[in-house]
């Protein structure tokens, strides 16, 4: 256990020096902050021919305010962040091997199993942090605006707060599981990132557009898959959306809220599995 | 095993499919002394020193590191050593690495700035590892292998890439190790080096080890030059002369393994058939003789 607390202050002392970290992190908050409120402000404040169609001004404002912070938060998942974590895991678990650290690493002192956990702990540690990061930021957005507009500034309460956060923290932790696992089995960081993308981005959705429309018998096939799954959590813990507003683009119902929150994790338990028995048993060479 | 042995390998064989990258191979290291593991690129010093951390299973026989299996926690504490170069995370500066290592071993920072002292690198520690020269990098992994004060330090070919001062400096730092009690493997393809600073040595050839003894041992007696005209007469004086164990003819000259007692009689010897002697001088054999010499026996063996 001592070993496993010294692999994680190693890796999170690494991480805060890290460039290709904070980058993704700023990439996220951008991201977050254009597609969930300067976007639709815009489209509230300008002269009606805004980005957003077939919802009314007052609506468009209603999801920039702070009680939907939990919707204009997790709305950027499925398009951006998700995809941000999953190369986010592959870089801290990947880069290792293209800078021939890993045995650098494991002749320090801690074992194997030891090394793994305290990255995966790093890694869990991270994402909770960048997602209070959106958090919180979504906060100050949302409350510059609700100010600016004379309209309430009222939070949700501390458990949707709390459950909107949970829901983030495990969609992530998914993301990057599957990154860190990709970047361990193929001891890279190109490949993981590359396929994980193709995925997170392309095939999911198009499998997710088939079962719903011309082959429903895909269906039991998409209800397993970690985006659609993501996307079904996300919109569990997400708060009735202003009328005539449809859901972001990713967000879902397709499968039952207990099921999404048990599958996202399991993605989690899995990859880690994988991740540690690949690490275990293969020479480094 | 003996309480003075630190590592001993017993019939260690590592096979990727059909070839075999280190075949049937046993050493043992003593406490305390600079072991010298020698051989050609590619002959299975670095496999073999990968499996002593524990980093490569081997396929089979017994490997016992500081009385315990490679690779155990309280094993790799105790142990420093730099693999196939040095690979550290090339965004952090010299010291931020040395800060990371001390973590991942938990064995705190105090001992960082004297670390970067002794491998001279205390002036750019601040410095990204990016930024380094090849020379610079490798002492950095000496240094990371020393931040652990550890028993045994493992060093896989520590003066590549160096210039010839930067080779003294090592030479120089891995002898110290060994005259201040600590045990270190040492691979090299070089044959000075090994000579120069190392108790022991094994030497391995194409998977095999071909020989394991004293530097002292493998290089033998010294051997006697001489470069004298016509070779034909001199060659057939020192035949007939029966306290010359061994002669060899080397291009111009001739080397004899003749007891130093006996130097006089055979130049009087050379001299009373005619011939011209232009030198008589004493040479040590270098182990690069020696390891030719071996090796190529082993291979008309194969």
């Amino acid at each position: 256990m001592p070993d496993v607390l010294n692999v994680t202050r190693a890796e999170l002392f690494k991480l805060v020096r890290r460039p290709a970290a904070w980058t993704l992190l700023a990439a996220a908050a951008l991201l977050s902050q254009v597609f969930g409120y300067l976007i639709p402000y815009l489209s509230f404040a300008g002269d009606g021919s805004g980005p957003i169609e077939g919802a009314s001004k007052d609506a468009i404002l209603a999801s920039t305010l702070p009680d939907q912070i939990v919707a204009s938060t997790l709305g950027g998942f499925p398009v951006f962040a998700g995809a941000l974590a999953l190369v986010f895991g592959a870089l801290v678990l990947g880069s290792e091997y293209g800078w021939g650290t890993v045995k650098t690493v494991l002749t320090q002192r801690p074992g194997r199993t030891a090394v793994l956990a305290g990255q995966a702990v790093a890694l869990a540690m991270s994402v909770a942090v960048g997602v209070l990061v959106l958090f919180v930021l979504g906060a100050a957005s949302s409350t510059a605006i609700a100010l600016s507009q004379g309209e309430s500034t009222a939070f949700p309460s501390v458990l949707d707060l709390l459950g909107g956060y949970g829901a983030g923290v495990a969609i992530m932790l998914m993301w990057a599981g599957l990154g860190g696992a990709l970047g361990v089995v193929l001891r890279g960081v190109a490949l993981p990132i590359g396929l994980g993308v193709v995925w997170v981005l392309g095939v999911e959705n198009l499998i997710a557009g088939v079962a719903s429309s011309v082959l429903t018998a895909l269906r039991p096939l998409r209800d397993v898959m970690p985006g659609i799954n993501a996307g079904s959590l996300a919109s569990a813990v997400m708060p009735t959306r202003p009328p005539g507003l449809e859901s972001p683009p990713g967000i879902n119902s397709d499968v039952a809220d207990g099921r999404a929150l048990i599958t996202v994790a399991c993605y989690v338990v899995v990859c880690l599995a994988v991740a540690l028995w690949t690490y275990r048993r293969r020479d480094v060479a | 095993m003996t309480a003075e042995t630190v590592v001993e390998v017993r019939e260690l064989t590592k096979t990727y499919g059909e070839v075999a990258a280190v075949d049937q191979v046993s050493l043992s290291v003593r406490r305390g002394e600079v072991y010298g593991f020698l051989g050609p690129n590619g002959a299975g010093k670095t496999t073999t020193l990968r499996m002593l951390l524990g980093l490569i299973r081997p396929t089979s026989g017994d490997l016992m590191v500081l009385g315990r299996q490679p690779g155990d926690a309280g094993v790799l504490a105790r142990i420093g050593s730099m693999i196939e170069g040095p690979a550290f995370y090339p965004f952090l500066s010299g010291r931020a690495n040395l800060q990371v290592m001390a973590r991942y071993a938990g064995s705190g920072s105090s001992k960082i700035d004297e670390t970067l002292e002794t491998v001279d690198l205390a002036s750019r520690g601040d410095d990204k590892f990016s930024t380094y020269s090849l020379g610079m990098k490798q002492r950095l992994g000496v240094a990371a292998a020393l931040l652990k004060d550890p028993d045994l330090v493992v060093l896989d070919e520590p003066t590549n890439g160096l210039d010839p001062a930067g080779m003294r400096d090592m030479r120089a730092l891995i002898r110290r190790l060994g005259d201040s009690g600590r045990t270190v493997i040492l691979s090299s393809h070089m044959l000075g080096e090994v000579q120069q600073i190392c108790d022991r040595v094994g030497v391995i050839n194409a998977g095999r080890m071909v020989v394991e003894s004293t530097v002292d041992e493998l290089r033998g007696d010294s051997e006697l030059v001489v470069r004298a005209t016509p070779a034909d007469v001199v060659r057939s004086t020192l035949d007939q002369l029966a306290y010359v164990q061994s002669i060899r003819s080397l291009d111009d000259e001739v080397r004899l393994r003749v007891d130093e007692r006996h130097t006089g009689e055979v130049t009087r010897a050379l001299v009373l058939a005619g011939v011209d002697v232009r030198e008589v001088r004493r040479i040590d054999r270098q182990l690069e003789d020696v390891f030719f010499e071996i090796t190529a026996k082993e291979s008309s063996h194969a």
